[in-house]
């Protein structure tokens, strides 16, 4: 147990950023949220999942809905509190603590705000340990857990109960419902056990998110490479290393699809690395070997300063390095990549984790 | 008869001036030291251009302005007005109240009097409750008297107005016409925080504006001109002196744009790379078809984050007066500190202590200035090394800005271009125009008048072509009604970026469109 204050949010938020692999919104105006919340309400008590009564009921903090519309209308704070109210009321349970839906992006800083005005802990655990677009993209889908009953609640005061029969339904129906709720809602889905958190949440989470953000703010004080310190910190790999030399987004079914190419530099130079994204990075490859695959986790840092580039912010000429990082083992069962694998967003390759693409090269 | 324009471009260091003709020809220029009240150094270089050129005063009509008092007002927190800030949107954006990403002081200084009330829109024009009217009137009442100048900000009023030009009537009616009213639908795009920010700083410049209008309108009265005055703002365009005091945020980066506008017209291109080589600093940056390529990042001003589009720049530490350093063993430095303005003082070349990249240029040969005599004891074997890495530092930087490997053309500009040599890495050709020294001057006084529209688009109830027609069509008027002539009117930039995680193709679409200015043009003909 431990308590977060501003500098642990500031910390928080740039690993959230980079786990947000380019998407999960920027975590910017949900930092805000979290340090208003602490300025307001005090610190917040993290715990550990060990340190969470089996039973307790246990509910993430999310948001639905575009990042864009958040950043332009932010939320009331009111809203997850009318969602959280709302759930217990209906269970007629008490919730215990809270915890991230999803690590990366904005998603990984609602729970501090919430906590904060609810006096709740939050849990250092979430569902992804990256971020995802839809709602079942979660490894309690993989364990089974229903993501209903939930709640959705906006600004407004309108609150929405689901209950659905299964996870692709919930995706269906509340994303819907966000649209007519105004493009960007609050929600306490996927209530559960502290138990079943246990077994199927990512643990460590936020900790790992402190200290990527930690090393690279230490690097820069230290005079030392913010890269290096990131993929000691994660455990990960760099893939390439380049300038942006083109960019091409695509709208398709409301999704920011579309293709990065980064030409080579120092060692990589003759080659051109291509991302492909939607909302998140989902694939790097050169014209030879493929690089990375979802849902191993591809990150483009700013080859100066080390921070998380979205793929919004990606712009013609700006020097990056492309690393990638393993996924949480959960995600590569059979059914984690039905799940999130390159097939499932429609790109005909095969997952192979990117340990193995790092010692052989596989070639196209 | 001919007709004669005046610009001006304020640096941190130069006052930069210009004199041209009908036909855009330079007939007198001048650097003059940029003074601590910026005021005075820019009567200063007014006065000497206009007794260089000996043209007849009355044929003098025009003069632009490319100022940093805005800038300056912000950054040291001073003679800002005394502002209230209005926040129209909740129940929505409580848990993130305005000014809290913002330093502390600036925070003290314009959060005396903030407001969040009821009101403002969805992303799709729906209201999200009804505008609080009765809570703006008590807020009127209350402010009266104690501000000269109001932000308003609406959640989504890039969509849809009609709140904050309710709140606007209301405030006007309340406090008269006197207390300057800034819209943010006016003045950013979406991201609520950074557009609200953008508006209070907007309307704590307004009277800083409305002085160096005023000073420079009765500069021009005192030495017997009777010209129209315009500012230059970002985007390499101009605003009216009625806009720049209405919307004088905008004059904030116009410097780096100047130069490379100046650039543009001085070499006749379009598409280039544009170096300019100050006293302390390069800066490179790119044109697109004349403009300025914008960056697309958060632009921080005064510490306060704002989603202004600014000129995308590389800056480096390398200019007239940075400092090279040697030691015993032949390594050396370059920068990145400079002696910046007292180069006439402290460069070897002029009889000082301090070794500087100029000094170099002139030891080697490659430029005439001050005694050569002084550089003449160095070794110049280890100079070649310097003066290598010195153009290698610009290489990079040119190469970074670049968006493919293919050579592209190089324009240098500035004072210290002359360190500069005739061939570059990764340039099709570098140009050295005339009158480079003062290109951000040039750049100030030839440039047109534009008008932008950033909104979003629901593609799937109006449709990609409508909703570009609609945009195009926007921009025109803004353009028309900023005092560009419409014959002229040419359409530079479309961008349209989706929605994420957003169906009903949700577009954001950004339109500017630019042209001469409309009475210039007129006048020509006489």
């Amino acid at each position: 147990m431990r308590k977060i204050g501003k500098q642990q949010i500031e910390d928080i938020a740039v690993g959230a950023a980079l786990l947000g692999t380019g998407g999960g919104g920027d975590p910017y105006i949900g930092k805000l949220m979290a340090l208003q919340a602490i300025e307001e309400y005090g610190e917040v008590t993290l715990l550990d999942p060990d340190e969470v009564p089996e039973d307790a009921l246990v509910v993430p903090s999310s948001m639905m809905g575009a990042p864009t519309v958040m950043l332009e209308k932010a939320p009331s704070g009111e809203e997850a509190i009318e969602a959280f109210k709302n759930l217990e009321e209906y269970l007629g349970k008490k919730i215990y603590a809270t915890f991230p839906i999803e690590a990366g992006g904005v998603n990984s800083m609602l729970p501090f705000a919430t906590a904060a005005r609810l006096g709740l802990p939050v849990i250092d655990a979430d569902g992804m340990g990256r971020a995802f677009p839809e709602l079942q993209m979660v490894t309690f889908y993989l364990d089974g857990i229903s993501a209903t009953p939930g709640m959705l609640a906006d600004e407004k005061g309108n609150t929405l109960l689901l209950s659905t029969i299964n996870n692709v339904w919930t995706e269906r129906i509340a994303r819907a419902a966000t649209i007519q709720m105004g493009g960007s809602v609050m929600c306490a889905i996927y209530p559960m056990t502290a138990k079943e958190l246990k077994q199927s949440g990512i643990h460590g989470i936020l900790k790992l998110e402190e200290e990527i953000g930690k090393a690279i703010r230490l690097a820069k004080v230290n005079n030392v490479n913010p890269i290096e310190q990131v993929l000691k910190t994660v455990g990960g790999f760099e893939l390439f290393s380049g300038k942006v030399s083109d960019i091409n987004r695509k709208t398709e079914t409301g999704f920011a699809r579309g293709e990065a190419k980064i030409e080579g530099l120092n060692e990589y130079k003759g080659e051109t690395c291509t991302l492909s994204f939607q909302n998140e990075h989902l694939i790097a490859q050169t014209e030879q070997r493929l690089l990375c695959v979802t849902p191993d986790l591809i990150a483009v840092l700013d080859a100066e300063t080390g921070l998380p580039i979205t793929t919004e912010g990606i712009r013609y000429g700006a020097r990056c390095v492309v690393i990638g990082i393993p996924c949480h083992p959960k995600w590569r069962t059979t059914k984690g990549i039905d799940t999130v694998g390159p097939k499932y967003f429609g790109y005909n390759v095969d997952y192979v984790p990117v340990e193995e693409l790092v010692k052989k090269g596989v070639a196209l | 008869m001919s007709i004669y324009r005046i610009g001006i471009d304020v640096g941190g260091t130069h006052t930069d001036a210009v004199l041209l003709d009908q036909n855009n020809q330079v007939v007198s220029e001048t650097k003059a030291a940029t003074t601590e009240d910026v005021a005075t150094g820019i009567y200063n270089a007014m006065k000497k251009i206009i007794d260089d050129a000996n043209v007849p005063r009355d044929q003098i009509k025009y003069a632009m302005l490319g100022t940093t008092h805005c800038t300056n007002a912000i950054v040291e927190r001073k003679r800002l007005n005394n502002i209230a800030s209005i926040r129209i949107g909740a129940p929505a954006t409580l848990a993130v109240k305005p000014l809290i990403g913002v330093p502390d002081d600036l925070r003290a200084a314009l959060g005396k009097h903030v407001y969040l009330i009821r009101g403002g829109h969805e992303f799709d024009g729906r209201e999200i409750v009804d505008l609080d009217e009765e809570r703006l009137y008590e807020i009127a009442y209350e402010i009266k008297g104690k501000v000269d100048s109001v932000a308003i900000t609406s959640v989504f009023s890039p969509v849809t107005q009609s709140h904050e030009q309710r709140a606007g009537e209301i405030l006007k009616e309340v406090l008269g016409e006197d207390v300057a009213i800034s819209l943010s639908s006016e003045i950013g795009s979406v991201g609520l925080l950074e557009r609200e920010n953008a508006t209070i700083l907007n309307a704590a410049v307004v009277n800083v504006a409305k002085t160096a209008a005023d000073g420079f309108i009765n500069a021009l009265k005192a030495e017997g001109i009777d010209a129209r005055v315009f500012f230059g703002q970002n985007d390499g365009t101009l605003m009216s002196v009625e806009y720049a005091v209405k919307y004088p945020i905008f004059t904030v980066a116009c410097g780096p744009t100047n130069s490379l506008r100046g650039a543009s017209y001085l070499s006749d291109l379009s598409d280039a790379i544009v170096v300019d080589v100050g006293g302390t600093t390069s800066d490179v940056g790119v044109l697109v078809q004349s403009f300025p390529r914008e960056s697309s990042l958060a632009v921080e001003i005064g510490g306060a984050r704002t989603n202004f589009r600014m000129p995308d720049l590389v800056s480096i530490g390398l200019g007239g007066g940075t400092i090279v350093r040697i030691q015993e063993n032949g390594e050396f430095t370059v920068g990145p500190d400079s002696v910046g303005y007292r180069l006439p003082e402290k460069g070897l070349i002029f009889g000082g202590d301090t070794l500087t990249t100029t000094d170099v240029a002139v030891a080697l040969g490659k430029v005439e200035l001050g005694d050569p005599a002084k550089v003449a004891h160095l070794d110049k074997s280890l100079l070649e090394k310097v003066y290598q890495k010195m153009v290698e530092l610009v290489e990079e930087a040119i190469d970074k800005m670049k968006t493919s490997a293919a050579p592209v053309p190089v324009i240098l500009v500035g004072g210290g271009s002359i360190l500069l040599p005739e061939t570059l890495k990764g340039a099709s050709e570098v140009i050295r125009p005339q009158h480079s020294g003062v290109a951000n001057a040039i750049g100030s006084a030839i440039s047109q008048v534009s008008g932008q529209v950033e909104k979003l688009y629901t593609l799937d109830t109006i449709g990609r072509e409508n909703a570009l027609e609609d945009a195009k069509s926007i921009a025109r008027s803004e353009a028309i009604n900023a005092g560009a002539d419409p014959e002229s009117l040419v359409i530079v930039d479309i961008e349209d970026v989706p929605l994420a995680y957003m169906p009903g193709n949700a577009t954001r679409i950004r339109v500017k469109a630019a042209g001469e200015l409309a009475q210039f043009q007129a006048q020509q003909l006489v």
